[in-house]
């Protein structure tokens, strides 16, 4: 009787331990996220005394006087990031659309899974291929083209009219975009797949064709986790490095045309911050830095808010 | 004019007509990319590549003391790592169903899950390198780690949620305690799942490149000292790649074909075995 008491208080022990075991390995990521942001903090406090929010707005960079401002990298993630996701969306929604109701049953997993090989390959490959094949190609074949035919229209002539290099903010956003594709086109399919096979009959039995189900059904019903995955697709765009920093020319200069190299925060880093001499300088990269991660902060939120929301929906809807 | 049925039927085969184009388009970069990696990197790939250590420009070399050190950071990263994954992940899918600590965990996870890995460079940086005052592989190792986490953490709880209540109901009617029921039942039973996520966590970071720059940085020279600054591939063809040197840049082909086809075969390995045992049950 006594024996088996013991035994049964040691197991609640053991069971408590284990509990708490990991738990305090489940508050270590919040813990994780909360000091990735105090060291960032501390570690940019000079430039943020030096420079105040005027950081945000100077498109100064001249680490010989010690004057730094954000503007231009910021503007060179954003842009290459919109870009990007121009290109990457309509491809995506069509490869999801293959996907889910085109594509042969046998198909169906080979090609699902080739699409997301292509997010496997390293960045840095894209970096490679992109610097050495593609921008030379781009450069000799179709800047040439976009320059007499895009730089001559009013209004938008400015923004494709430059030196046709190859490297430069628009070949950069293009391999962001082949990067983002799978990512956006895999949570694409996901989420056209818990549209309930019922709603997509019933309005093929109306005499609907596949487009029309597809834009009428299944589009409205998966809206915000369209939405969220797109999201997703930013948040990746936003902090990708080492693609970015072979192709995009790593220059501080503010210009209009796509075609001229320009910089982007997470390239800026990857070049600047190793050679960084001084404590500005240093840490006004890492005030980037923590820019950089404010705003993908701010965007993967979202795109798990309106994903979650989806989600929810479907667990109403069984 | 078209009548309103051909002009739906227009429509249809347009906007399918694209739909197909799409795929070919994402096809064509995958194909493009990996026959870039197989052209340049065939040539390269001499049995040096296995024996030399990185060269000086302007003489032949290999890759081995890279190759090294890539495989040993990413191990040091994925061992310290992966307990912690699977800790956080067993409470989320186990002990997760009431209070404010599962919610907020599994948000900020999925967030760290595709946060940028250079920000995570930069954190080691700061708390690290900074203080040990020169660069290192145990920084390295340790970036490695903190990309490991969220996505260990990601599929270890969706697999434990695919375990059927029954059988930890069975094993509880049997009298074991709860620890003994997720060590030994559930855990178990979500075996293949979770090792397909460790798989698909080394697959990702044997090639990121991004966290190394600050941290591991790079070395000239055979290190087999974790606490000194250590030659890894990413960043190895990072440097070579960007070089104006042929012989550099030839050996960084020969490393982004390496890892290239490192990762591919453990994604495809990875989905395979997972394929494997989630048909047997």
């Amino acid at each position: 009787m006594f024996l088996h008491e013991a035994r049964l208080k040691r197991q609640i022990l053991l069971d408590a331990l284990f509990r708490n075991m990991t738990r305090v390995a489940a508050l270590g990521v919040l813990l994780l996220l909360g000091s990735i942001l105090f060291s960032l903090v501390m570690g940019s406090m000079p430039a943020i005394h030096a420079f105040g929010f005027g950081f945000l707005k100077s498109p100064d960079w001249d680490p010989v006087n010690d004057k730094f401002g954000a503007l231009i990298p910021i503007i060179g993630t954003l842009v290459t990031s919109g870009i990007a996701l121009l290109i990457a969306i309509p491809v995506s929604f069509g490869i999801a659309l293959f996907l889910t109701e085109l594509s042969p049953r046998a198909l169906r997993r080979p090609l699902g899974i080739a699409i997301e090989l292509l997010a496997g390959i390293p960045s840095i490959i894209y970096g490679m291929w992109g610097l050495f094949v593609f921008a030379p190609l781009f450069g000799d074949r179709i800047e040439p083209w976009i320059n007499d035919h895009l730089g001559t229209l009013p209004y938008v002539g400015p923004f494709f009219s430059g030196p046709p290099m190859g490297i430069g903010m628009l070949t950069a956003s293009i391999i962001l975009a082949i990067m983002v594709i799978p990512f956006i086109s895999s949570v694409m399919r996901d989420v056209f797949e818990v549209v309930p096979p019922m709603l997509k009959e019933s309005a093929y039995g109306l005499g609907s064709t596949t487009w029309e189900v597809v834009m009428k059904v299944v589009l409205p019903y998966t809206k915000v986790g369209v939405a969220g995955g797109i999201m997703l697709g930013l948040g990746r765009a936003l902090g990708e490095t080492m693609a970015v920093t072979f192709v995009i020319g790593n220059a501080h200069e503010l210009s209009k045309s796509l075609l001229n190299p320009g910089n982007s925060i997470s390239s800026a880093l990857a070049n600047e911050f190793t050679e960084a001499v001084g404590e500005l300088y240093t840490s006004s990269l890492i005030e980037l830095g923590l820019i950089l991660f404010f705003i993908t902060f701010v965007v993967l939120s979202i795109a798990r808010f309106m994903l979650y929301r989806l989600g929810r929906r479907e667990g109403k809807a069984s | 004019m078209f009548d309103l049925y051909t002009k739906r039927r227009l429509t249809n085969t347009i906007g399918l007509g694209i739909s197909v184009a799409a795929m070919a388009f994402g096809l064509f970069w995958l194909c493009w990319i990996l026959w870039t990696l197989l052209d340049h990197g065939l040539p390269a790939m001499t049995p040096v590549v296995f024996a030399k250590m990185t060269p000086p420009p302007g003489s032949a070399g290999g890759l081995v003391n890279a190759i090294y050190g890539s495989i040993a950071m990413t191990i040091g990263g994925t061992l310290i790592g992966t307990p912690i994954g699977i800790m956080a992940g067993t409470y989320l899918a186990e002990f997760g169903h009431r209070g404010w600590l599962a919610p907020l965990t599994r948000f900020i996870n999925d967030i760290l899950l595709s946060a940028p890995s250079i920000v995570i460079g930069l954190f080691i940086y700061e708390v690290y390198v900074v203080h040990i005052k020169h660069f290192s592989g145990w920084a390295g190792t340790l970036a490695l780690a903190i990309i490991v986490i969220p996505i260990v953490i990601r599929t270890t709880e969706n697999m434990l949620r695919l375990v059927p209540s029954t059988l930890r109901e069975a094993a509880a009617a049997l009298g074991a305690p709860q620890w003994k029921i997720i060590n030994f039942v559930t855990l178990r039973a979500a075996r293949a799942g979770i090792i397909t996520g460790v798989m698909l966590a080394i697959a990702r970071i044997s090639g990121e490149t991004a966290p190394l720059l600050f941290t591991a940085l790079n070395n000239q020279f055979w290190n087999e000292n974790m606490s000194q600054p250590m030659a890894n591939l990413p960043v190895v063809i990072f440097q070579f790649a960007m070089s104006p040197y042929e012989d550099w840049q030839k050996l960084a082909w020969a490393g982004a074909l390496l890892i290239t086809v490192s990762v591919l075969a453990l994604n495809i390995l990875a989905r395979m075995l997972f394929r494997q045992s989630s048909s047997t049950h």
